[in-house]
């Protein structure tokens, strides 16, 4: 029944969306405003429906209900209520049923805050998130519908993948769908901007907030994957150059390149057609992840073609919705006229290299990603294009990407003093120098380029805070005067502070990953191992009964200098319902550096084969990237964004610092 | 979308990465395995290298190089010897010819046809801009006027 109920308000859902794409667009059209009205209400509503059609197949998981055809094929009553929870999006149909819950959810965010949007403006926004809706609902309903049944019930599930049960799905793909998903909400008010044929300051801010959060999340989101895939995978590495990774790099590559330019909208009136580019081709990325990966185009091209129903569905929305939204751009864009003129060394000249380079550097991921495909479909031969390819195209352009990324937020507006800029960065050398000197004598006969990466992030790390160091005159003014200016600072300057500090952050944790040492050995209980000064000891392995599986549980004391430090206990998990087995591994961090440990197999001897790894700075690479979405989210917490600081005009002019923007 | 790249990576948990059994006694050539190990591609994994994944064709094929090296081969004959064997797929690193020309040029072009393109498009503008012709005596009497009309 209550399946059927979620079944139903799906449908429904797709009605109330289409009622959302078409009435309030013609509102706006035609000065209406009860039809523009029309807009906020189906996206309430919409969220509701879709709200409930997700908690009812939620029911469905936790009640075990096995007339559900997906429930039977994802599902298990032995398995725990977590994963019967998470397991929902654990599968093609749920994670699509989270993907168009995400999208309501965004909808209803527009709905519910936009009250210092024009109405036209607003109705048009909601009814192009109306028409995306409708593409997805109308996706799940005829191709990959979770609420079909079937009588009668089977005796039980089939069970969650094994990998699948940790924690981790818990969380990464609901942030990492709210970071695709929200771009979606700056891909809407770009195609209404191209409608209405305006773009102004306003515009750029009533967009920034939102952008902001969809890249916060997807931040987040992508941290998250890559330390589940480091704690999962056994061997500790955090990023594969996968292509289900890259489809979610590439939206993030070019958001993060939309949140600077629409800086240069909101500030100086240019770059606007830009930007509106930017904004498409963010949420058109995020629909090429969604192809890439639903479509099963990955595995291979041929798969795609045997089972084609889904796959074409999807690469049919991806047409009509970039295809689309390109033909608008390409009709309506010539009439934006740039606005403030600036020389190539200047804030802006800054802004628009960083966006020049995450443009290429996203172009180069799609290419690694979507060329072996290409060549493979038009009969050419099979390549693999893995980390060896990104290593040699993509980090030459981070690097200058990350020089620049210190200097820029020290260049004026619309003409810059670069000279000036590089000679008031001289603590930001000293440091560089430093960090490298020391660095090149610890590792030594280390990997070089490991200690230009570091110096590389003390670059960032020191030149940031100079910035901050200037924008509060330290040292210039009374120490009291300095206290008041970071009092009075924007949250908007904390924001990129923070941000770009979490950039230097994750720098030295990339680049100290190549000083990562192994060892690998067949112990026997009794038997150690020797790491980085650290002793660790196989005291035992027990086998302990797990909900739904059985667990080698190894005891291993660690110890340093003879000294206890810890015990660790790394398991391989046996599940015996799909026959598979997995590894859980133990870590012990210091936030500087990360212990970590696998259990292999065992032989008939009973000796276990154990992997320690210790892998220096390498907690610095998810710190960094939780510290940049902590930057965006201070940002999105500054008084400008906020609902009616529109009004606010005169209080501005009382703040001390003039100019503190990004 | 991590977890979905965990699916495919299934294959490899069965085990884990280099087995000690499979290491060489000689830890110069061991270093060397290693290395090309971490180039290759396991064939049924996604985006693994064979140093990496615990599928059994892995093991085989860490088997193979460790044998060829033995044999006396260099990394380059090894590594032509796994691509023989298995084809140019196993290349994690595509090889330069004709068809990976886009490939491997296309992003530097990109790199300096955006900064190039950039850099004319900004000087196109301030040159439009310079050209604006300024305003004649009687347009700027009356903009005054204007703007006194404006102020009063």
């Amino acid at each position: 029944m209550i399946t059927e109920l979620g079944h139903f308000a799906l449908i429904l859902a797709l009605f109330v969306a289409m009622i959302q794409s078409t009435v309030p667009m013609i509102g706006a059209a035609r000065r209406h405003l009860g039809w523009m009205a029309v807009g906020r209400s189906c996206a309430l509503i919409g969220f509701g429906l879709t709200a409930l059609s997700m908690l009812a197949l939620m029911h469905a998981y936790v009640t075990s209900d096995f007339t559900v055809i997906n429930v039977i094929a994802n599902s298990h009553t032995d398995k725990p209520l977590l994963y019967k929870i998470t397991g929902v999006w654990g599968n093609h149909e749920g994670s699509m049923l989270l993907w168009v819950f995400m999208l309501s959810l965004c909808a209803a965010a527009v709905a519910l805050f936009s009250d210092n949007l024009p109405p036209a403006l607003r109705a048009r926004v909601l009814a192009v998130q109306g028409m995306i809706a409708t593409g997805f609902l109308l996706f799940i309903l005829l191709t990959s519908n979770p609420f079909l049944r079937t009588f009668p019930p089977a005796p039980n599930g089939n069970g969650l993948n094994p990998v699948l049960q940790d924690p981790g799905l818990a969380f990464h793909p609901p942030f990492l769908y709210l970071g695709y998903v929200g771009f979606s909400v700056a891909f809407a008010f770009a195609v209404a901007a191209l409608i209405e044929g305006r773009v102004d300051a306003a515009w750029a801010r009533w967009v920034r907030p939102w952008t902001l959060a969809s890249w916060c999340a997807l931040t987040v989101g992508i941290a998250m994957g890559s330390w589940w895939a480091y704690y999962t995978l056994g061997w500790g590495g955090w990023w594969f150059w996968d292509p289900v990774e890259n489809a979610s790099f590439m939206p993030w590559l070019v958001g993060t390149a939309l949140i600077h330019s629409s800086i240069v909208v909101e500030k100086r009136d240019t770059l606007k057609s830009w930007t509106i580019l930017l904004a498409i081709i963010t949420f058109s990325l995020s629909l090429v992840g969604t192809f890439l990966v639903r479509s099963g185009v990955l595995t291979s091209v041929h798969a795609f073609a045997t089972d084609p129903q889904r796959g074409t569905f999807i690469l049919l929305l991806l047409i009509v919705a970039i295809g689309g939204s390109l033909a608008l751009y390409a009709i309506r864009a010539p009439a934006l006229k740039g606005g403030g003129l600036f020389a190539p060394i200047s804030r802006e000249g800054a802004l628009v290299l960083n966006n020049v380079l995450l443009s290429c550097a996203c172009a180069t991921v799609f290419l690694g990603t979507l060329y072996p495909l290409f060549l493979d479909a038009v009969g050419g031969p099979k390549l693999s294009v893995g980390f060896p390819f990104f290593n040699r195209t993509f980090a030459p352009m981070m690097v200058p990407m990350v020089i620049a990324v210190g200097v820029g937020p020290m260049l004026a507006w619309k003409r810059g003093d670069l000279l000036g800029a590089l000679q008031r960065l001289w603590v930001a050398y000293i440091a560089t120098a430093l960090t490298v000197l020391v660095a090149f004598y610890v590792t030594y006969g280390g990997p070089v380029l490991a200690v230009l990466g570091l110096g590389l992030s003390a670059w960032l790390f020191a030149a940031v805070l100079t910035e901050f160091a200037e924008r509060i005159r330290l040292f210039r003014v009374p120490l009291g005067d300095s206290v008041r200016r970071a009092i009075h600072l924007p949250r908007s300057a904390y924001g990129m502070t923070f941000a770009h500090l979490g950039l230097a952050v994750s720098v030295a944790g990339f680049a100290a990953s190549a000083y990562a040492h192994e060892a690998i050995e067949i112990l026997k209980p009794g038997g150690s191992i020797a790491i980085a000064g650290y002793q660790l000891t196989l005291e035992h392995v027990d086998r302990i009964p797990g909900p739904n599986y059985t667990a080698d549980d190894a005891t291993i004391r660690v110890t340093n200098g003879g000294e206890f430090v810890t015990m660790m206990h790394p398991e391989r998990r046996f599940f015996p319902l799909q026959q598979q087995t997995t590894g859980e591994t133990a870590i012990r961090t210091n936030l500087l550096a990360d212990l970590y440990v696998a259990l292999g197999d065992s032989d008939t001897a009973g000796d276990w084969t154990v992997r320690v790894y210790w892998k220096p700075l390498v907690p610095w690479i998810w710190m960094g990237a939780i510290i940049m979405a902590f930057g965006g989210a201070v940002s999105l917490s500054d008084r400008r964004w906020r609902v009616g600081a529109a009004a606010r005009g005169s209080r501005r002019e009382a703040q001390p610092v003039p100019a503190a923007g990004e | 979308m991590r977890f979905l790249c965990a699916l495919m990576l299934l294959v490899g948990f069965a085990a884990h990465a280099v087995e000690p059994s499979e290491r060489l006694a000689n830890p110069a050539l061991e270093v060397r395995a290693r290395t090309i190990s971490g180039e290759l591609r396991c064939l049924v994994c996604q985006n693994e290298s064979i140093d990496e994944s615990g599928a059994d064709l892995a093991h085989d094929i860490r088997l193979f190089v460790r044998e060829r090296l033995t044999a006396g081969d260099t990394d380059t004959q090894t590594i032509q010897a796994v691509v023989n064997r298995y084809g140019a797929f196993v290349l994690l690193k595509p090889p330069v010819e004709p068809a990976t020309y886009v490939l491997w040029y296309g992003p530097p072009i990109l790199v300096v046809a955006g900064l190039v393109g950039t850099f004319l498009w900004l000087r196109r503008r301030q040159a439009a801009s310079a050209d604006t012709v300024p305003l004649s005596a009687e347009e700027t009497s009356r903009l005054d006027g204007l703007m006194r009309e404006n102020d009063g």
